[in-house]
């Protein structure tokens, strides 16, 4: 399974070069990429009931492995994936025949094959986690393919943060359950289903991977980023967007019920969310006559209906998930392959610019009757057993059943939009002078989609070899049922014919409702629409008030915070923790050389001094009476190098700070400070001399150790033949961070005089209005 | 000693922190320089103080004699003295240069300045800046 999955990456990965040189039949010869999947993952079916594994480790440490697990309810999603793939691939060479980023599309979309077969095969949390991830990311660029467009890349935008959101939460709800369960592998976790079901994280990490599935199968409120994603290339549209990806949520939905199903919470989100759904965008759909959005809210219905079912649960309830799903992916893939092909041939995608296309579109319109009968639910179409199956199911959940009716009944008003209108009638209407069929390429492929909708629907025994094991997966349990087309005269039936008389009226009254509603409703941006807007063009107004706040441009507001949070937090914590000792005896007034005392008064004096400073003279005074000081200090205590070198640099710093000092004015010393600020400031120096007089009273008490010296000591001269110890520590042992300082040393001398190069150069005043840029020389 | 050396150390720190937090950038600089001072010295602090014992090897023989002054701390010193007048040393020249550029050495004015700055007139190479404010 790994090798399929990384051949299919591969095989994208060829695609720019190949495509290239296969020019107009690339579609012809990538196609051939999902029909080998679609063989071996049907050579599969026979294998598939007890369940098939393989494991690569990954990341050993953290317990990910690249596990896969292939069941009745992974294969019918791999399945779904590569079959519906072959007639996408191969449809794409003929949609996107003249497109030059052919190549670049191409690649994108095997990737996310790859990246979706991965989701649905791994039993690996992690693993699924990064392939979902993947398969949000292809779809980006999928969706903003035609990225010159603003409507593509608000669409891909949208989605991306939604799904990408929602993944977020998923994965923390995975790693809630692995860490839960002890074990991030899927089959594992979900045999644990009643330890999990009775453990303090089962809510939480339940509405956390509910979030990743319902934003991923645009559940409402979440559902607004489907219908923008319609601004993908028509393909694309048929394979993520009704097909195979946003069904992923199902899929995850689906794949944790016996770990996170049959509980009153799970029941109750799901049919609620899953009703919700349905009516949101069963209305919503009213008002659309852009083939693709009509397409795309039917798709939403279908999801919505996905979601009830899971939520619902039982035996049923998994068969009618698993037929509902191959259903539409085999009715609602040709249907948008359909629209098109209209928007290809006949030159628009609205439903009110198009009449009369099935005379000069016959093939096309026969896929789109095909498909259309399955979509409306009617016999002898599978479409017909999957809704019979899901009728039955909801039979004793009132709402969610009232919800999916009403669905259904738009759900025929869609088709009659897409199927009726605009290839009915004997006068052509469209906007390209002669709409004419569509090449083989954009036919075959929905054609035999479609008629896979009639075979399984007529003989749906055929079918029986994977969704039994599919609905065994869904349901967590060994399940054994029989598919009829023909189940007598039952409630199920009666309401499916009160769905299909409704849904005539409305799909007779849709040209006459629809303009109203469009007039009324069409330019609304309320509800999770105007939130998902507001929300984005907040994101830079609040991140602006926040900086503004936080981040001051005014470096002393930034000291006052780190030298106030160093201070304040670590000196109290160490006064509190007993970090500084001082013992009695270190009080006591130590003995010292006048000298000493002379020395450590004018060092303490002359800091107090440069504080109180207000003329140029006393500041360099001072600041040097200090600096010379600590030289002293050097010296009485045994550092002679020290004491040169603090000599030299003090003498340095003092003309350098003279040098400074005499260019500015001498006013510019001043310091205007409010009295809050000074206590605050003077607050903090306080508290941090008492901590370092503390901190260093408190190390001085301690015993030394002296490990360290003495190697330096002993080494020094046998090995290093120098007699001066700190020399040798400097230039042999150390020598490499000598080279640090050296090196430091350079740039900062560099940037100097960087700087002091321009300050230099008087100013010519002889050819002031010449041109000439700050380099012009030195 | 080490009592005494500490107690200073910690005023000439707690001056340097003072200045360090001020709006002026010239006095800003003095803090770190008496900060600076401060740390090199605390660290001498740690090592414990010797009087006239330097760590030297005498003629003749391979190990300094007992009792000589802790070399450790002294070689990171050199180091950080050397370090911190680099530091010193760059902080001056880019003070002198923002107040040439913008006219001031007030923290909480430079922002503003950056757009409306007020060079100061004589004070190096005009034509720089000249450019700048056509641009």
């Amino acid at each position: 399974m790994l090798t399929a999955i990384l051949l299919t990456f591969l095989a994208g990965g060829l695609a720019p070069w190949a495509a290239r040189r296969a020019g107009a039949s690339a579609g012809w010869l990538f196609a051939v990429v999902p029909l080998a999947l679609s063989v071996y993952f049907a050579s599969m079916l026979p294998r598939v009931s007890g369940g098939i594994t393989q494991v690569t480790p990954w990341v050993p440490s953290l317990g990910v492995d690249l596990a896969f697990r292939l069941d009745g309810l992974s294969l019918t999603f791999a399945l779904m994936i590569s079959v519906v793939g072959v007639a996408v691939v191969s449809y794409a060479g003929g949609y996107m025949k003249d497109d030059p980023l052919k190549p670049r599309f191409l690649l994108i979309l095997l990737s996310f094959m790859a990246a979706m077969l991965g989701v649905v095969l791994a039993d690996d949390l992690i693993a699924l986690f990064v392939f979902w991830e993947l398969t949000s990311l292809t779809s980006y660029f999928l969706i903003g393919y035609k990225h010159e467009k603003d409507e593509s890349r608000y669409g891909a935008l949208q989605g991306l943060i939604i799904t990408g959101s929602g993944g977020l939460a998923m994965l923390a709800g995975f790693l809630l359950l692995g860490n839960e369960v002890g074990t991030f592998r899927i089959s594992e976790i979900v045999a644990q289903g009643d330890a999990i079901r009775a453990s303090g994280v089962y809510l939480p990490a339940f509405v956390l991977i509910a979030l990743g599935a319902f934003t991923k199968s645009a559940q409402f409120p979440f559902h607004v980023w489907l219908p923008n994603a319609m601004a993908a290339p028509t393909p694309v549209s048929a394979f993520l967007h009704s097909a195979t990806m946003v069904k992923a949520g199902v899929y995850l939905l689906a794949r944790m019920q016996p770990a996170l199903g049959s509980t009153d919470v799970w029941f109750w989100t799901l049919t609620l969310v899953g009703s919700a759904t349905l009516l949101a965008t069963a209305g919503l759909s009213l008002v659309q006559r852009d083939l693709k959005k009509l397409l795309a809210y039917s798709t939403l219905i279908a999801l919505g209906a996905l979601v009830v079912l899971l939520g619902v649960g039982g035996t049923v309830a998994s068969e009618a998930m698993i037929v509902f799903m191959l259903a539409h992916a085999l009715y609602k893939a040709p249907l948008f392959m359909v629209a098109g092909s209209v928007d290809h041939e006949a030159g628009t995608r609205d439903v009110t610019a198009l009449r009369g296309l099935g005379s000069v579109m016959p093939v096309t319109w026969t896929v789109a009757i095909l498909a259309g009968i399955s979509a409306s639910g009617l016999p002898p179409m599978l479409g017909f057993i999957g809704k019979e199956l899901a009728y039955e199911a909801l039979l004793p959940a009132l709402l969610p059943l009232v919800a999916l009716i009403a669905a259904s009944v738009a759900m025929i008003g869609i088709v009659g939009q897409v199927v009726v209108r605009p290839f009915w009638g004997r006068r052509v209407e469209a906007p390209v002078e002669r709409p004419h069929e569509a090449p083989a390429s954009m036919w075959l492929g929905p054609l035999v989609l479609a008629l896979g909708g009639v075979t399984f629907g007529v003989l749906p025994m055929l079918l029986e070899p994977l969704a039994v094991p599919a609905a065994s997966a869904v349901y967590g349990a060994p399940l054994d049922f029989y598919l009829k087309l023909w189940h007598g005269v039952n409630l199920p039936l009666l309401l499916s014919i009160l769905t299909v008389a409704l849904g005539l009226v409305v799909a007779f009254a849709w040209s006459r409702f629809q303009p109203a509603l469009e007039a009324a409703f069409g330019g609304v941006r309320a509800g999770p629409a105007g939130v998902y807007d507001a929300f984005i063009k907040g994101i830079p107004k609040v991140s602006a008030a926040t900086a503004r706040r936080v981040q001051s441009d005014n470096l002393r507001d930034h000291l006052v915070i780190i030298l106030g949070f160093a201070v304040g937090l670590v000196g109290l914590t160490a006064f509190l923790r007993g970090g500084i000792l001082i013992p009695a005896d270190a009080l006591v007034m130590p003995s010292g050389t006048p000298y000493e005392w002379v020395v450590l008064i004018l060092a303490a004096g002359g800091a107090l001094a440069t504080v109180r400073a207000h003329s140029r003279l006393e500041a360099i005074t001072a600041l040097g009476v200090v600096g010379f000081a600590i030289a002293l200090v050097f010296t009485f205590f045994a550092a002679p190098d020290l004491a040169i070198t603090q000599f030299l640099v003090e003498t340095l710093i003092v003309i350098l700070v003279a040098l400074v000092l005499m260019r500015l004015p001498d006013g510019l010393l001043r310091e205007r400070t409010g009295a809050v600020h000074r206590l605050l400031s003077g607050g903090i120096a306080t508290v941090s001399g008492l901590l370092l007089a503390g901190l260093l009273i408190a190390v001085t008490a301690q015993p030394m150790d002296l490990r360290l010296t003495e190697f330096f000591n002993a080494a020094s001269y046998p090995d290093a033949l120098g007699k001066n110890v700190v020399n040798v520590i400097l230039v042999d042992f150390r020598a490499f961070d000598t080279l640090g300082e050296i090196a430091v040393l350079v740039v900062a001398a560099t940037g100097v005089y960087a700087l002091l190069r321009r300050v230099r150069k008087q100013p010519p005043a002889a050819d002031q209005g010449a041109p000439g840029g700050p380099e012009g020389g030195p | 000693m080490e009592t005494a050396v500490a107690i200073t150390v910690g005023i000439v720190f707690g001056s340097g922190v003072y200045l360090v937090l001020q709006r002026n950038l010239m006095r800003f600089i003095f803090g770190l320089i008496l900060m600076s001072g401060a740390v090199n010295v605390s660290l001498f602090v740690a090592g414990r103080l010797t009087r006239g014992a330097p760590p030297l090897v005498p003629g003749g023989a391979s190990v300094p004699p007992e009792g000589v002054a802790n070399a450790l701390p002294q070689a990171l010193i050199l180091t950080a003295i050397v370090i911190g007048f680099g530091l010193v040393a760059f902080a001056l020249v880019l003070l002198l240069r923002t107040y040439e550029r913008l006219g001031t050495v007030m923290t909480d004015e430079l922002t503003e300045r950056l757009d409306d700055p007020k060079p100061v007139p004589g004070f190096g190479d005009d034509d720089a800046l000249r450019s700048d404010g056509a641009s």
